[in-house]
């Protein structure tokens, strides 16, 4: 499992409090006026299919470094006084949090962009893979979207730095 | 000594994730890796790894194109991601 409080990046198998994660963030932050967060959950139904668990593979090491690298992007674009990323990975069920974004700066502007930018870009580089298992045992690795692809093209992403 | 990784779907149609390749001026470069994978394996890898949508990964890194190959570098080759 990793953990890297430096980076502000969690990659782990437990599930998360998002009021704790919040205050936290706030506190490393010092003097932020502008908090935006984002978090994910596991829908019901993806592509027409019921999902009753969801297994979520990574690549343990990189994807904690990809995921640190990207918020460290998002620093250098905005003026963000602190950010954080949890993303759990193994067995899921519809309802519970997936991922969780936060992003502290004095003013809402950059804590808005930034926030949406590192979740743009964790969807399509950080090396994390959902496979789908639908009521009656049949599983499936769900595919990448071309639309999460097309959204990048609105941060002039190099293409140097992305997974595809 | 090289470490090679697959995952997701890569690793599901191989029936591998991890093996170790000697490292040798043969399988000095990341296309030179996969030509031999393909050979030692046989047909069944060619076609996996030739898939176009596959990444490259060397040392947690995506490459693109080929890129050169150390003794100990971790080599990894996985399908188009989709955490968030």
């Amino acid at each position: 499992m990793g953990v890297d409080g430096d980076s502000g990046v969690w990659v782990q198998e437990a599930d998360f409090d998002i009021a704790h994660l919040q205050r936290e963030l706030v506190a490393r932050a010092g003097d932020a006026g502008a908090v935006a967060t984002f978090t994910g959950y596991v829908r019901k139904n993806n592509a027409s299919r019921e999902v009753h668990t969801m297994e979520l593979e990574h690549y343990e090491g990189m994807t904690e470094s990809s995921i640190a690298a990207i918020v460290e992007d998002a620093a250098a674009r905005w003026p963000v006084l602190a950010a954080r990323v949890v993303h759990r990975v193994g067995r899921l069920r519809p309802g519970e949090q997936i991922v969780w974004v936060g992003v502290a700066a004095h003013h809402r502007d950059a804590a808005f962009t930034a926030c949406e930018f590192i979740m743009d870009y964790l969807k399509t580089s950080a090396p994390l893979w959902k496979r789908e298992c639908g009521p009656g045992g049949d599983a499936h690795w769900v595919a990448a979207r071309r639309s999460d692809e097309e959204r990048l093209l609105r941060w002039d992403v190099s293409g140097e730095s992305r997974a595809e | 000594m090289l470490v090679v990784r697959f995952f997701a779907r890569v690793r599901e149609e191989l029936g591998r994730d991890v093996l170790e390749v000697p490292w040798t001026d043969r399988v000095a470069d990341v296309d030179s890796l996969q030509e031999h994978l393909c050979t030692a394996y046989g047909v069944h890898w060619r076609r996996v790894l030739a898939q176009d949508n596959i990444i490259r990964a060397v040392n947690r890194a995506v490459v693109h194109g080929n890129s050169p190959l150390d003794d100990g570098d971790e080599v990894a080759f996985f399908p188009p991601v989709t955490g968030g």
